[in-house]
């Protein structure tokens, strides 16, 4: 029973002999999936800003991938889609006026200093789009913050006369503020927040609002998000845990002291807090691996978020993207804290 | 005697595509007396056995030919009549290499039994003990291990549960299955020496439900029986099979860290052993051949073949018409926890449950990535480790890091590997750092004995 050729030979290797056909291609392409619907809401509300902010950012990011890769020498990541996510989630935390040159210097962070120097995928400690985000804020602040109106953005036909619309133009003639961005200014100079039309909750729901250009439509965001539970790419514990929190903790502030907080749920749609919670907050390579270790996670994403959002001295008005990058840099330790407990080990 | 549904079902665990369609409806078949027996000297856990014959001596089928060789070791017999051969070296269904003897069988299939207890029922439960491991049986679900240990557990570990394991959870295997369907009343006979030995008061027969006409013949069997008996029904679920999540899902106690069944009263028999005991005891037939499933899409005929132990792969493979086209990889055993092997020129022996032969399409190669920390290994892990970062504690060469998150408890049955997207050799890394662990308390031993 001689071999004849090469070909004739067993393959030889350890079990398991069989897989579950899973892999990180396929992973990452369920979240660029899972991305299209906030990339169709940010084109209907933000139109051709939506789509050059995009195509900068992942064509800057696959492009800084492949160099990386090219200069240290190591196999082509391309394929693995998830430099096209890092792009995509980059974009969407870009306001819509924001010059190219600055998308594409924020991606080239993203990729090469937050990604590759690590080594690529797999050993990044932070988020690399909000390492990327983060990078863009201090460097760009004043571009950054500037919510210039967008045309398509429906003015808001409900105007009554304490609705926040109407308070926010009077703060501001030519830049329209976040919804957040304005209780932050109101919470500064001590001004009373205007009664909430209630009708405003829907547009926000739907994404009628000023903010980044991913991150407005919540229910966008749900759908896809809805698609990545559905793939058991993501599981509830991180988001449920952040939104939870954030609830919470508005919901208390907002009876301690109605007049200078926004309703809970006003919160919870307003900024990149959906955006963070379904996507960023569930990015497998920065955040826990252990059930226990996500719900701390996602808890100390809320507090954080709610510390930056409301504290008066706060220089920023939003701080989803702070505090994923803070507890971060916990995963490691609170994977340790919360390691399984073993089988045949004392309860 | 009920049958109940498993009051409990381990954490973790993987649903792998089981492929039992391919030989389960095929009865068991005997496999004509192969002209040369190549019988392994090490078909059990722990020591090889001793040889007892020379060159061109001639031996009785059951005639014993190899003898125990310490404590946990087991003794080999002839599985048929004729000449020995030769004693070579031989390749285990692990592809290790291992003393064998080779024996030219005459066919007169001339037996030397043992003397055997039909009134088991009044006989001394040492005597039973003694026959069975003379008998040289050993547990036949994969470990081997010497079933006259689990039997006489010290007077300090009382047992109250015996375990028939029906479970056959790997993929593809169907040797327990037929047995179940063809010799009920043997497995329950051996069910009730082996409850009979160790004063048990309960027995459970533990399937899982995808063999709902497995489950029906059980039922049929053990009618009338007394005492506490019960089919458990288990849910299908990859390892329900391993001895401590079986434990666990049939009463819900854990097997303790680096302990054995016996430390939570149980024992755990697999349901061939189970007629090995029957035909041991009853007929004083010694543990010389075993149903085994030879499956695979590179198979033309799978099937379940009645062989003798020391059968090359090779006669199994003819025996069911062949290769069909071309196999990629032959593994002794099933996809999740069995061995490749090189050749057909590697013997059955005691613990060979399966021989799968999978052509190309069924055999994937993959280059393994970085780590990318989707936690799906830790749900996936029927013991509740952190395999990720014990594989990345091995790779890195920190044993003892590895060890600290423990390593010594992975029990090898590869559902990490299963659900990795990243294809890491997450099992692999697991035996490295056990066996640089074993290989260094040897060495302590060695230095401070």
């Amino acid at each position: 029973m001689k071999p004849e050729s090469p070909s004739d030979l067993f393959i030889v290797s350890s079990s398991p002999h069989t897989h579950s056909g899973e892999s990180v291609e396929r992973i990452m392409l369920d979240v660029v999936i899972a991305l299209l619907p906030a990339f169709a809401a940010a084109l209907w509300f933000f139109r051709l800003d939506a789509l050059r902010l995009t195509t900068v950012c992942v064509a800057t990011c696959l492009l800084v991938e492949w160099l990386c890769r090219k200069t240290m020498k190591r196999e082509s990541s391309l394929s693995d889609f998830s430099a096209v996510v890092t792009g995509l989630l980059l974009a969407f935390n870009l306001p819509p006026g924001l010059p190219s040159w600055m998308a594409a210097a924020g991606s080239v962070f993203a990729i090469a200093i937050a990604k590759q120097v690590y080594g690529g995928l797999g050993y990044n400690p932070f988020n690399p789009a909000l390492a990327g985000r983060a990078f863009m804020l201090i460097s760009f602040t004043g571009a950054m913050t500037t919510w210039s109106q967008s045309p398509w953005i429906q003015k808001l036909s409900y105007a009554a006369t304490n609705t926040v619309t109407q308070a926010t133009a009077a703060v501001d003639a030519t830049t329209t503020a976040t919804p957040l961005g304005f209780a932050k200014e109101a919470l500064k100079s001590g001004q009373p927040l205007p009664v909430f039309d209630t009708r405003l909750l829907a547009d926000f729901f739907f994404g009628n609002m000023n903010g980044c250009i991913g991150e407005t439509s919540a229910l966008a965001l749900l759908i896809g998000a809805a698609y990545l539970l559905y793939r058991k790419v993501i599981t509830w514990h991180v988001p449920a845990a952040y939104l939870l929190t954030v609830f919470a903790y508005a919901a208390v502030l907002h009876l301690v002291s109605p007049a200078t907080s926004i309703p809970p749920l006003l919160h919870v749609v307003s900024g990149g807090l959906v955006l963070g919670a379904f996507f960023m907050a569930t990015d497998m390579v920065t955040t826990p691996v252990t059930k226990r270790g996500m719900l701390i996670f996602g808890v100390g994403c809320g507090i954080i978020t709610m510390l930056i959002r409301t504290v008066k001295t706060g220089a920023y008005p939003e701080g989803v993207s702070f505090a994923i990058l803070i507890m971060n840099a916990f995963t490691p330790l609170i994977n340790r804290a919360t390691r399984n407990r073993v089988f045949g080990s004392k309860k | 005697m009920q049958t109940i549904p498993s009051p409990f079902t381990f954490r973790g665990g993987i649903h792998p595509a089981y492929n039992k369609e391919l030989s389960s409806g095929s009865p068991i078949r005997e496999l004509p007396l192969p002209v040369r027996l190549t019988v392994p000297l090490s078909q059990h856990l722990g020591a090889p056995a001793k040889p007892l014959v020379k060159v061109g001596d001639a031996v009785k089928a059951g005639q014993l030919i190899a003898e125990q060789n310490g404590f946990i070791s087991a003794p080999v017999h002839s599985p048929a009549s004729g000449k020995i051969a030769a004693i070579e070296e031989a390749l285990t269904a692990a592809g290790r290499p291992c003393g064998a003897i080779v024996i030219e069988t005459d066919g007169a299939q001339e037996w030397q039994l043992l003397p055997a207890f039909p009134a088991w029922q009044s006989a001394d439960k040492k005597d039973l003990v003694a026959l069975i491991g003379a008998a040289g049986i050993v547990g036949m679900g994969g470990a081997g291990f010497p079933t006259r240990v689990k039997l006489a557990p010290p007077a300090d570990k009382p047992i109250d549960t015996v375990i028939l394991n029906g479970a056959e959870c790997e993929p593809y295997l169907t040797s327990d299955h037929r047995m179940m369907l063809e010799h009920a009343a043997e497995i329950r006979t051996g069910a009730e020496i082996i409850r009979y030995i160790l004063g048990a008061k309960a027995l459970r027969i533990a399937i899982e439900d995808n063999k709902p006409d497995a489950i029906a013949a059980m039922e049929k069997a053990f009618q009338g029986i007394d005492g506490d008996v019960a089919v458990t029904v288990l849910h299908t679920s990859y390892p329900q099979g391993s001895e401590k999540q079986q434990i666990y899902s049939v009463t819900g106690r854990e097997v303790p860290r680096g302990g054995l069944p016996m430390d939570v009263g149980c024992v755990v028999e697999n349901v061939s052993t189970a007629f090995a005991i029957c035909d041991a005891v009853i007929n004083g037939r010694p543990l010389v051949r075993r149903v085994i499933s030879v499956t695979g899409d590179a198979v033309e005929q799978p099937a379940n073949l009645l062989v003798p132990c020391g059968t090359l792969y090779g006669d199994l493979v003819a025996a069911c018409g062949g290769i069909k086209g071309k196999a990629a990889k032959v593994i002794s055993g099933g996809p999740m926890m069995g061995f490749t092997v090189g050749s057909l020129a590697v013997p059955t022996s005691k613990t060979s449950s399966g021989l799968l032969l999978l052509s190309a399409k069924k055999v994937s190669c993959f280059t393994s990535q970085a780590c990318i920390s989707c936690g799906r290994c830790l749900d996936a892990c029927p013991m509740r480790l952190t395999p990720a970062e014990i594989s990345q504690c091995v790779e890195a060469d920190d044993i003892e890091g590895a060890e600290q998150v423990s390593l010594m408890d992975c029990i090898e049955c590869g559902s990490c590997a299963f659900v990795c997207p990243a294809h890491r050799p997450l099992v692999h890394h697991m035996r490295r750092g056990k066996a640089v662990v074993m290989a260094r308390r040897a060495a302590a031993k060695k230095a401070n004995p």
